[in-house]
This record gives structure tokens, C-alpha cells and sequence, in this order.
């Protein structure tokens, strides 16, 4: 079994009205199954209301299944009892990077999971540094988190979780509320993280461009999963995702284009880099064709 | 206005005061106090005012920090000062029209002034030298007598923190949502008290709903972080005395001591009332 593995995973939230009744139910996941292997990078694409975030807290154990069961490294969330082994194994970073800052100091609030689990001081303080400077923060300890950039906040925040020592970090749009640069440096961290440290990563997003990337990209759509495969594969099917309501990068839209008026480029080009790298090669199989042609018109 | 207060505004330096158990610096702020409303001597304020530098010195704090906290009480300070001046009857000085000033009403004016001000200063040196976590970690540790009260301490303390967490996110919020209901014509300046206060409604209420929403984003983020209640957490900042904060303990008992001895001595006052003639 892999390190996270939904089954036929649902969830309703409920209206109630003044007396605690249900009135009203909306599904928000819909018989989602899902199997993560551990060390992967998995990233969810989906518009707002497709059921992402939803699906994210389940992994934390914050919310729990209306029907089918989700498990963590082999625990099943439903279990009161394994609750918070549940939250050690997989952390969670949440969006606004103010709401989720505890401590007054930065290293006070990277040391918040650990003290709530119980780790004794100097072990915490270990973590702490290890943490710090995993995600590059370690100069800024002594700092107020009010004085940080969203992206440094960020940070913080992530290696508030990487101190727990999860074997999972979800990340429900860690990057939703951040400038291009904080953007940037958040991403770098998460993939650092994953690299070095071999860290399961769930990101959750809906910019493009930070799922390029991944392993694997899960897209969804009214609490379904819709689209799966490595970015190539979902990046390819330009038609397929619009209908989903979402972009495609940049690149990969020009890619579209110009195979639409006829130029023979690969499908499945994501970044920039790969673009000119395709185009480079294009313009050198024609020069020839072009050559002749130019000689012509003259 | 809000913005003054210098409350929970930490300001790192790494001073001997910075280093004291936040006990010591608690006790010590209310030794102070204490001090400065039991003993209303002349000597004895320059004993305060003596202790009050030295501890600003050494804390490495800037000064003008200090008096951040001063702009907040002006107009109480200002309305103290004048009825004591004013009505405070005994021996008249100067007297014009309906209005009076006394020997005691100045002498009142005077001291009052000085404690409110030496009050305020004495509190923005804790909270200016003590992380707010500290503060209530102190205070979490001095009052865990009442525990076996079933008074959830550990809770009360946690609120606090998080309180003080918040003050200036809340603050700066307060001003965006003020700066945008300005833009859509709302007036925050203009008009009677009740009026002003009928127009703080757009305010308050964008106010709470976001911090209803933050604070049910915090819950999250702290569950999610494995926090359950006091019980089973292990502290990475223990608080332990050590022997800087003994002798800070017998500086504070020997300044009280001092304050003590002072005041029971009247020479400053004698000299000054006979050179004046009064």
C-alpha cells in the first residue's frame, strides 16, 4: 500500500438550519480512490469548488470521510484513536500564511508541532535548526513573522511542518496568495524538500506552471478525479483541460497553436526552455526547405 | 491611534534584560508599581526615576520606544492633571477668577502625572524586552498555583499569546478596511459621539468577520500542527531561574528597600518648599 490510499472517498458538507437539522447536503468529493506512492510529487489541479482543498484535509485528518475511507501510511483516518499519529505523518500548509503562524518569533513557531508532540527540548531545538535551514529561514529566527515577506511566511510555515518530521507534507495552495517571487521561492523550497529529503509532497494548486514538474498531475473537477498522468501526458491534451475550466502553460498554448496551423511540433512541451529548444531544431530540419524557397522569391 | 500602543511590540536586542526569566520581569514591573503609588516622596521618585534610566539603559531599547506608549494615555494624563491642579483645596498660591491653585493641588497634579507616566514606561520596558510567548509563559508558570483550582490556565495563556499574535495583523486590517470604506465615501471624522460611533458599523463589521475567519483558519492550522490542550507538551524554552535572575531578584528586593528608606526621609521636600517660600 502506498503512503496515502483513498477508496471511494465522499464528502458532504451539510447546511443546518437553527435546529440542527440537515437541510441542505452538497457533495463536495465524489468517490475519489487515490494511491500515493511514498517519496512522490503528486500535484491537484482543479478550479475553485472541484473539491481539492476538501480532498487535502481529509490526508490531515481534519475532516473525515460522509462515505469510503482514506488511509495514511496505512492508518485509517476514521481511527480517534491513531489521530495524531495521523497529523505527524502527513503535515499540512494552508494558504494565507498569516493564519497559520502561532508562534511570535519564527523559531518559537517552528517549534510549535514538536512541543505538541511532546519531543524532549534539545531535540526540539535540533529540528528547529535543521528545519530553519531547509527552507533557508535560519537567519531569520529571531524575527518577528509580522516582518516577513508572504513567501518567507510560507516558508516558515513549511518548515514549521518539515520540524514534525512528517512523511507527507500537503500543501493546499501554499501559493495562492503570494507575489510571482514568493511564488518562486515557496515552489523551490517544496521541490527541495521532496529531493533531499525524500519527503511525499501533495501540492495543491492552480497555477500551471508549478506542476510542470511533478510526477504526477491529478486533476479535478466537481469532486472528481477527471484527468491523471505525468505533466506531459495531461499537458498534452490542450482541448481536454480547457474544458476543465483551467489554462494551460504558456508554452504548451504556443505549442498548441502553431500544431493547429500546421507546424510539426511535439505535443507535450511545458516550459519555455523547451519551446525554443523544439523550435531551434524545427527552424534546423527546414532551413533547407526554407533556403530553397528564399532563393526562389528572390 | 490604535497604532500607538507599543502592547506585544517586542524589540530584540540582546541585552541582560532581554535574558531574565519573564517571572522576574513580571514581579519586577509590579514591585515597581507598587512602589511608585505607596511611596509619594520626592526622593523616592528619584530613586524610581534612578532605576527606571538604569534598566532603560542597559535594555538597549531606544527611548523614544518607550514613550510610543505615552501618546496613548495623553488625554487622561492632561484631565488627571488638571482637576487635581484645580481642586485640590489647602494652601493657595496663585488664584485668578473662579479658579484656585493650591501647595497640595500642585503637589497631587505633579505626582500623579509622574506615576501614570513612570506606570506606563515601567510596562513598555516588560513588553518591549519580553517576547509576548514569554510574557505569558511567565505567567502561565506563576499562576499554575490556581491549576488545582480547575482554572485552565494553560488555555488562558495560549489566548493571550495568540491575542498578541494578532494585534498587529488586526490592526493593519483595521486600516485597510478603513481606507476602503473611506474610498466608497464612508466618514470616520466628522460628527457627534453617536454619531462617530454609528459610523465605525462598516467597520466593525468587515473587522470581526475576518477574524471570525482567521481565527477558524488558526484552529485548523494548530490541530492540523498536533496541538491538543496543555497536556503531554513538552516546552522549548522551559523556564528555569538562573543566577542572573537571583540577583535581578535582590536588586528588586534592595531598591524596595531603598524606596522604603527614602521615603521616610523629607529633606528634598523641606528645601524646596523653603526656597520657594511656601
Amino acid at each position: 500500500m502506498g503512503i496515502i490510499k483513498a477508496a471511494k472517498l465522499a464528502f458532504d458538507y451539510l447546511k443546518l438550519d437553527e435546529n440542527g437539522n440537515v437541510e441542505s447536503k452538497q457533495r463536495a468529493v465524489d468517490g475519489v480512490d487515490l494511491e500515493v506512492e511514498a517519496g512522490d510529487f503528486i500535484a491537484i489541479l482543479g478550479h475553485n469548488g472541484s473539491g481539492k482543498s476538501t480532498l487535502a484535509k481529509h490526508i490531515n485528518a481534519i475532516l473525515l470521510p460522509s462515505e469510503g475511507a482514506l488511509w495514511v501510511d496505512g492508518k485509517d483516518t476514521q481511527d480517534e484513536s491513531k489521530l495524531w499519529e495521523i497529523r505527524q505523518t502527513a503535515g499540512m500548509v494552508f494558504q494565507n500564511p498569516d493564519n497559520q503562524i502561532i508562534g511570535t518569533i519564527v523559531d518559537e513557531d517552528v517549534g510549535f508541532g514538536p512541543e505538541n508532540m511532546g519531543v524532549p527540548r534539545d531535540e526540539i531545538w535540533e529540528r528547529v535548526e535543521k528545519s530553519l535551514r531547509a527552507v533557508g529561514m535560519w537567519e531569520y529566527r529571531s524575527h518577528s513573522p509580522n516582518k516577513l515577506s508572504g513567501g518567507q511566511k510560507q516558508r516558515v510555515a513549511i518548515a514549521g511542518v518539515v520540524a514534525m518530521k512528517p512523511k507527507c507534507i500537503v500543501l493546499d495552495e501554499p501559493t495562492a496568495m503570494l507575489d510571482p517571487n514568493g511564488r518562486k521561492e515557496v515552489i523551490r523550497t517544496v521541490h527541495e524538500l521532496n529531493q533531499k529529503e525524500h519527503v511525499t509532497v501533495i501540492l495543491i494548486t492552480h497555477y500551471m506552471e508549478e506542476v510542470i514538474d511533478a510526477d504526477r498531475v491529478i486533476v479535478m473537477d466537481a469532486g472528481k478525479i477527471v484527468m491523471q498522468g505525468t505533466p506531459h501526458e495531461v499537458f498534452g491534451r490542450v482541448e481536454e483541460l480547457k474544458s476543465w475550466r483551467l489554462d494551460v502553460p504558456q508554452a504548451t498554448l504556443v505549442t498548441h497553436d502553431l500544431r493547429e496551423r500546421g507546424f510539426d511540433l511535439r505535443p507535450d512541451i511545458l516550459s519555455n526552455e523547451e519551446l525554443v529548444e523544439e523550435l531551434v531544431a524545427y527552424r534546423a530540419a527546414h532551413a533547407q526547405e526554407e533556403g530553397t524557397a528564399r532563393v526562389h522569391q528572390d | 491611534m490604535l497604532r500607538e500602543i507599543t502592547l506585544g511590540q517586542y524589540y530584540p536586542t540582546d541585552s541582560v534584560i532581554h535574558k531574565l526569566d519573564p517571572r522576574v520581569k513580571l514581579a519586577g514591573t509590579l514591585v515597581f508599581i507598587i512602589s511608585l503609588f505607596a511611596f509619594g516622596k520626592i526622593e523616592a521618585y528619584l530613586v524610581a526615576t534612578l532605576f527606571l534610566a538604569s534598566v532603560i539603559k542597559i535594555s538597549k531599547v531606544p527611548f523614544k520606544f518607550m514613550i510610543k506608549g505615552l501618546r496613548a494615555i495623553i488625554m487622561l494624563l492632561m484631565i488627571t492633571v488638571i482637576f487635581n491642579l484645580f481642586l485640590v483645596s489647602g494652601t493657595v498660591v496663585v488664584k485668578f477668577w473662579i479658579f484656585q491653585i493650591t501647595v497640595e493641588g500642585i503637589k497631587t497634579a505633579v505626582s500623579m502625572a509622574v506615576r501614570l507616566i513612570y506606570l506606563i514606561i515601567g510596562s513598555s520596558v516588560m513588553t518591549l524586552t519580553t517576547t509576548p510567548n514569554d510574557l505569558t509563559d511567565g505567567l502561565e508558570k506563576a499562576l499554575s498555583p490556581l491549576k488545582k483550582l480547575h482554572v485552565p490556565i494553560h488555555e488562558i495563556a495560549m489566548m493571550m499569546s495568540i491575542a498578541l499574535r494578532f494585534i498587529p495583523i488586526l490592526l493593519e486590517e483595521t486600516d485597510k478596511i478603513m481606507k476602503a470604506q473611506q474610498a466608497r465615501g464612508a466618514d470616520f471624522e466628522s460628527g457627534n459621539l453617536l454619531q462617530r460611533a454609528k459610523n465605525m458599523v462598516p467597520l466593525l463589521v468587515p473587522l470581526f468577520i475576518s477574524a471570525f475567519r482567521r481565527a477558524n483558519d488558526l484552529a485548523m492550522a494548530m490541530e492540523a500542527r498536533g496541538y491538543h490542550g496543555g497536556e503531554g507538551r513538552t516546552k522549548m524554552r522551559p523556564l528555569e531561574y538562573k543566577g542572573r535572575d537571583r540577583a535581578a531578584y535582590l536588586i528588586l528586593l534592595a531598591y524596595f528597600l531603598v524606596m522604603l528608606a527614602v521615603s521616610r526621609l523629607n529633606l528634598v521636600e523641606t528645601a524646596l518648599f523653603s526656597a520657594l517660600g511656601w
